[in-house]
């Protein structure tokens, strides 16, 4: 946190004692009451452009959320508030009721137990397929553990189980960046599960895919709800009628419709924003 | 305030050469002589005509008059067979053998065995009844070449030659009188308290002068050596004069002169005269005043002017201050208008490009010796081979630029720190390619008159021209730079690829022609730097690198990709290293800057003025 | 690019060609050079001058340098255009130490005072000059000065994830400023003359041909240690997480290392051991002075190692080695000519050999081999 940021926390009264709800390293998410994900009352803007709308979002624990939405929609703007990339101008984010994740910085919302999978693949290219999982592996992350850091052979058995899982065993020593477009978003997906993350966003993750590897995607995605929650932002109407129990429509920074797909299909203002006035 | 003759005083012309070079970075060897020249051509207005030490044929030729037929008795005396005696008649001098001239000539006879007080008063006899030689007459008295024969008693002027002769004139007419053997003469005999009253005798003289600028000069002389006569010279002269600012000099010495003689009524009087005149000689002249007057005298008149005194010295002390933080800024915002258009190429290059020209100060240099070589081939056009220079190193520098970004910078584009290297290794090679055609040594570009002299506002505040040329020139350049970006096609481009390079691509802006020219326009630029540059400080091959982290230091601070981001931040970080270094020095200043920088870069990574938006967070 | 980390250490550190190579060449370097200086005679083909055994040895703090830069930008993609700051610190570390070593032997026969401050008329020895007589301590500062240095700047720059083309410059703005403070007298470390005239090192002669040897071993030493430290770093998981800050730096940080900490300790780490260069330097060359702290030399520095190939660790100090031994040979052929090709070769090393004398020695060989089979 810079300087005058935390200086302001410090004056802020109703954040005196920010620190204190700052959970130790490794805390778990506390979802007693069920609820995962709070998103409450978040702007952002750009220049005046509001990006973000005062949206308000809650994800169940264990629930697999589509978020859909136009262009410009706010979609990848709330991801990067929920992951620490953009600070909001104004409201809250809690992981579970006890982790503040407006107090965190990427790799502290990493550490707390969100994992994030970007719209582009973006796997280490010049790193093993193997290797990526190894760096992505739950873990200690401080300079000197890593430094001496040794893969256990239950670790590498996790890699491997990993690797099957999805279908990239028989390429665990080739370059990442010569994987195909579909098999990096596999790895990023393989990536994020070693990870072991208690929330999973992804975005966009069948766009570029053959049906067959939406269908073992959607497969996958489903697999992992309930163990994990899972957010996915998708634009493709099939692949999300295919998974999603629940749908939230973003537009303009703000929930248009949220409910069963059924129902959102046959909302006129979704019909309306999706297909013109 | 009121402006004058872009002459200054002494004072005033060391102060800015010393500012002058403090001012320029690299604390090269500074051209600013011409400042230092023009205050000693004023000093030189008081030195002699140069006629009198080389006798002009003609004056040779003159060999009838009495003291001549003397003057060949002499044993060693060679001269006269100078052959050119064709006898033309002397103008003036022969015509007027009248009761003033023979009054003059018993006059100067007096002087062979006068008493120094007495030579005071033949002087100031000479002076108040001259002829048309008194001044060439006061000025061989004051180096010691008015001689006495001991024979005769007779004066002359001489001119020692080599072999213990002297060239003899005649002191009233200055015809030639022949030579002789110096043995035979005695020298008159001056010291310092006599020398005194000839300067003033010599002021006087000038003080009929037709110039307006050399009465002032003898004015200001005479102020110095003030005495009785002098002052009643200056009295007498007052009603006659007609240039205001001569006036204003006169009565100033007459005030003084008060406040030197008169009584305590007068004193005080002349102090209220002297309110608000920031002469240098009022000032000291006061300050005695003020170490002659013990603080607690008990007389009342005394104390009296003393307190007068004490506060118009410290009135004169705030105005010092005022425009000593007036000098300070101006040295600043000239040091920062550099700056402004060292930086400002660079931060077209880096804000589209993203792209560190490492060969920036090179592509300055350049600049500066396009200058040198426009002056080499226009001389005796010093300003039009200058005002040349300027397109003509855009032109340079930018073909340079455009050349190195179509061989090197094109093939690296999105690997900026190779990009780094690739260029800083055009520079080590442009630097070397310097040398060898121009030779490691300085070179100094000249600078015309009307960038050579000072802008006078009183006697405490002059700037230098060649500064704030520079100054309105920067700012002419960022202007039309503005012009070019906000109305012109190439500028809506070059924002647009600045701003999206991928969506500009997409809207049909041929991104790679783009570059080149977006290259070689902030090259240009660093092209006309390099020719403000050459008017501060001497041009040479390491020219560039003096330069090239400021710059950096400009873009840095002002943030990328906006012009008015550079403006500012260049104007200030020169205000700012100039306002540090009274306090600190100039090295020093130059590492808390530094230092200053590296702390702001962590608050503000993206400068002063940040672009904004989605685009510009980046991953 | 695989690096295994099941095995031991050194089959892990050592388990690739080019660096096997380079530690057996480096030790035999280290072992025969002073051995064919002192032993064999000056007859003798292979007899090694005096004055080639200090060249050498120079070299090999060069090499030392060459791979602290490389630990960082290589693998880490961090440029430091101010990494000689850190050399000439650990140097003038040393140098502080061998000035308190000459005693009352300089010029004025002060016995605490060196000679500068003497003629600067100081009265007393400046507070950080304390200590610096005692090697341990002064062997200390040559680490913790740079690393310190490193700590503070690096902290700045990076929490506020300064990168790029920005941190190079501010870097190269790191060693401007400390440049143009050792040039004043003030600061107490000589001026522009820096400090020189040293006399001896732990009670040995500094010009004796025993010392000048052990000076040698200690930088051949040296260096092997520096690059085997490197080595470990590298090829531990450590060294695959600076490699994924390198190539997806934003990747990095969401797969939850802190990224910050990271080019922080790599960042330090490299100081330091550039700082033990540049104390190995100093006794070699007898002299430091600011100008190690030029912008340009550091960008040289950085130029050997792109020359040699980055990211290899032998190939930067190969390049050391190949860049200066040009150097010193242009240099004294053909001065003119040393400027051009420096510059010369920036730009084709950038524009057509990116992965240095080593990529092209690899893409040699894997040419030939394409063509045995046929």
């Amino acid at each position: 946190m810079k300087t005058p940021a935390l200086l302001e926390s410090f004056s802020d009264r109703s954040r005196v004692f920010d620190f204190v709800n700052r959970p130790a390293a490794g805390a778990k998410p506390d979802v007693r009451h069920g609820t995962i994900l709070y998103v409450e009352d978040i702007t952002v803007s750009f220049d005046g452009f509001k990006a973000l709308d005062a949206l308000t979002l809650y994800v169940d624990a264990g629930e697999l959320r589509c978020i859909i939405g136009p262009n410009g929609a706010g979609k990848t703007t709330m991801m990067d508030v929920i992951t620490g990339k953009t600070r909001p101008d104004a409201g809250r984010a809690w992981f579970g009721q006890n982790i503040d994740l407006l107090s965190l910085d990427e790799p502290g919302v990493a550490q707390a137990g969100i994992g994030r999978k970007f719209q582009k693949p973006t796997v280490f290219e010049r790193h093993t397929v193997h290797e990526n999982l190894e760096l992505a592996m739950a873990g200690a992350r401080g300079v000197w553990p890593v430094l001496l850091a040794r893969l256990s052979g239950e670790q590498a058995a996790h890699i491997d189980e990993t690797l099957e899982l999805v279908g990239l065993a028989e390429r665990r020593h080739d370059a990442a960046g010569s994987l195909s477009h579909g098999q990096k978003q596999w790895l990023e997906i393989g990536m994020l599960l070693m990870q072991e993350p208690e929330l999973l966003l992804i975005d966009e993750p069948v766009a570029g895919m053959t049906p067959q590897e939406v269908e073992r995607t959607a497969d996958l995605l489903t697999r992992l709800a309930g163990k994990r929650s899972v957010v996915v932002v998708e634009h493709d109407m099939e692949f999300v009628r295919s998974i999603a129990r629940t749908v939230t429509v973003l537009h303009e920074g703000r929930v248009l419709a949220e409910g069963p797909m059924d129902t959102i299909q046959n909302d006129p203002r979704v019909v309306e924003v999706y297909l013109g006035e | 305030m009121r402006t004058c003759t872009p002459r200054g005083t002494t004072a005033a012309a060391v102060l800015a050469l010393l500012a002058v070079l403090a001012l320029a970075p690299c604390a090269l060897a500074q051209n600013n002589g011409q400042n230092e020249g023009q205050n000693t051509d004023s000093n030189a207005s008081e030195a002699t005509p140069a006629t009198s030490e080389s006798p002009a044929p003609a004056n040779d030729a003159t060999v009838e008059s009495g003291r001549d037929a003397q003057a060949s008795d002499e044993p060693g005396d060679t001269a006269e067979a100078q052959a050119g005696a064709d006898g033309e008649s002397e103008p003036g001098a022969d015509t007027g053998e009248d009761e003033d001239s023979t009054e003059y000539a018993a006059t100067i006879a007096e002087l062979a065995d006068a008493s120094y007080p007495e030579k005071r008063d033949i002087l100031n006899r000479l002076v108040a009844n001259p002829n048309a030689h008194t001044a060439e007459l006061l000025t061989a008295f004051a180096d010691n070449r008015l001689v006495v024969r001991e024979s005769d008693q007779t004066i002359f002027v001489a001119a020692e030659e080599r072999d213990e002769t002297y060239v003899l004139r005649d002191p009233i007419t200055f015809e030639a009188a022949g030579k002789a053997a110096t043995r035979d003469f005695e020298p008159v005999r001056t010291n310092v308290g006599l020398r005194g009253s000839i300067e003033s005798g010599q002021a006087r003289l000038r003080l009929q002068a037709d110039d307006a600028e050399t009465r002032l000069a003898a004015v200001e002389t005479m102020t110095e050596k003030l005495d009785d006569t002098a002052a009643d010279a200056l009295r007498a002269h007052r009603p006659e004069e007609s240039d205001d600012a001569v006036r204003e000099a006169i009565d100033r010495a007459l005030a003084i002169n008060d406040l030197n003689t008169g009584d305590n009524a007068a004193k005080l009087a002349a102090v209220e005269r002297l309110s608000g005149d920031f002469n240098q000689m009022v000032y000291n002249r006061l300050n005695n005043i003020l170490l002659l007057i013990p603080e607690d005298t008990e007389d009342r008149d005394q104390a009296q002017l003393r307190a007068a005194v004490a506060a118009e010295v410290e009135r004169i002390d705030w105005w010092r201050g005022v425009y000593d933080q007036l000098e300070t800024l101006f040295f600043g915002l000239s040091l920062g208008s550099i700056l402004v258009l060292a930086g400002i190429g660079l931060a077209i290059t880096f804000g589209v490009m993203g792209v560190i020209n490492m060969a920036h100060g090179e592509l300055i240099m350049l600049g500066a010796y396009t200058a040198f070589v426009m002056q080499q081939l226009l001389p005796g056009h010093v300003g039009l081979a200058l005002v040349l220079a300027v397109p003509a190193a855009f032109v340079v520098s930018g073909l340079v630029g455009i050349l190195i970004e179509r061989s090197i910078v094109q093939w690296l584009y999105g690997r900026p720190l190779e990009t780094l290297l690739a260029t800083f290794g055009v520079s080590l090679f442009l630097q070397q390619l310097v040398r060898t055609v121009f030779t490691p040594l300085n070179r100094s570009v000249s600078a015309p008159e009307w960038m050579s002299g000072q802008l006078h506002f009183n006697d405490m505040f002059a700037l230098t021209e060649n500064r704030l040329v520079i100054v309105a020139f920067s700012l002419a350049v960022f202007a039309a730079l503005i012009l070019v970006m906000n109305r012109t096609s190439l500028g809506l481009k070059v924002r647009a690829v600045s701003q999206n390079r991928d969506m500009a691509r997409a809207m049909g802006i041929r991104t790679q022609r783009l570059d080149a020219l977006t290259f070689g326009l902030g090259s240009g630029i660093a092209g006309i730097a390099g020719v403000a540059l050459s008017q501060l400080t001497n041009v040479g091959p390491n020219l560039g690198q003096a330069y090239i982290i400021d710059s950096f230091m400009v873009v840095v601070f002002g943030g990328v990709s906006n012009l008015w981001g550079t403006l500012v931040g260049g104007l200030s970080l020169g205000v700012l290293t100039k306002f540090l270094e009274p306090h600190t020095g100039t090295v020093l200043a130059k590492i808390l800057m530094l230092i200053f920088l590296i702390l702001f870069i962590q608050q503000r990574p993206r400068g002063l003025f940040p672009q904004k938006g989605r685009a510009a967070e980046g991953s | 690019m695989r690096h295994s980390n099941h095995g031991p250490v050194l089959t892990r550190m050592l388990g690739d060609t080019g660096s096997l190579i380079f530690v057996v060449v480096l030790i035999a370097l280290t072992v025969a050079v002073p051995l064919c200086n002192v032993y064999l005679p000056e007859a003798s083909a292979l007899h090694v001058t005096d004055y080639t055994v200090a060249l050498i040895g120079k070299y090999l703090t060069y090499a030392l340098l060459a791979v602290a830069i490389d630990l960082i930008w290589g693998y880490c993609g961090i440029l430091s255009l101010g990494h000689t700051a850190f050399f000439g610190l650990g140097g003038y570390a040393m140098g502080m130490y061998l000035m308190r070593q000459i005693g009352d032997r300089g010029v004025y026969g002060n016995p605490v005072l060196p000679d500068f401050m003497v003629f600067l008329d100081w009265e007393h020895l400046p507070w950080y000059w304390h200590g610096m007589d005692i090697f341990p301590f002064a062997m200390a500062m040559v680490v913790l000065v740079p690393g310190l240095l490193a700590l503070v700047f690096g902290g700045l720059a990076f929490r506020s994830r300064v990168t790029g083309v920005y941190f190079a410059i501010i870097t190269q703005a790191m060693t401007y400023a400390l440049m143009l403070a050792f040039f004043r007298n003030e600061m107490g470390f000589g001026g522009n003359n820096g400090l020189t005239d040293f006399k001896d090192i732990l009670g040995y002669e500094l010009s004796a041909d025993g010392t000048r040897n052990a000076l040698f071993v200690a930088s051949g030493v040296g260096l092997l240690l520096g690059f085997l430290i490197a080595r470990f770093i590298v090829t531990s998981r450590l060294g695959r997480v600076l490699e994924a800050i390198r190539d997806a730096e934003s990747r990095t940080r969401f797969t939850g290392y802190r990224v910050a900490y990271y080019k922080l300790w790599i960042f330090t780490v490299s100081a330091m051991l550039a700082g033990v260069a540049g104390a190995l330097y100093v006794p070699q060359v007898g002299i430091i002075n600011p100008s190690e702290f030029s912008p340009i030399a550091s960008i040289e520095a950085v130029v050997w190692v792109a020359v040699g190939g980055r990211g290899t660790l032998y190939g930067a100090a190969l390049g050391a080695g190949a860049v200066n031994f040009a150097k010193t040979w242009l240099t004294g052929a053909y001065p003119e000519i040393w400027p051009y090709a420096l510059g010369i070769l920036f730009v084709a090393v950038t524009l057509f050999l990116p992965k240095g004398i080593v990529g092209l020695v690899s893409q040699l060989r894997r040419r030939m081999r394409r063509k045995e089979p046929s």
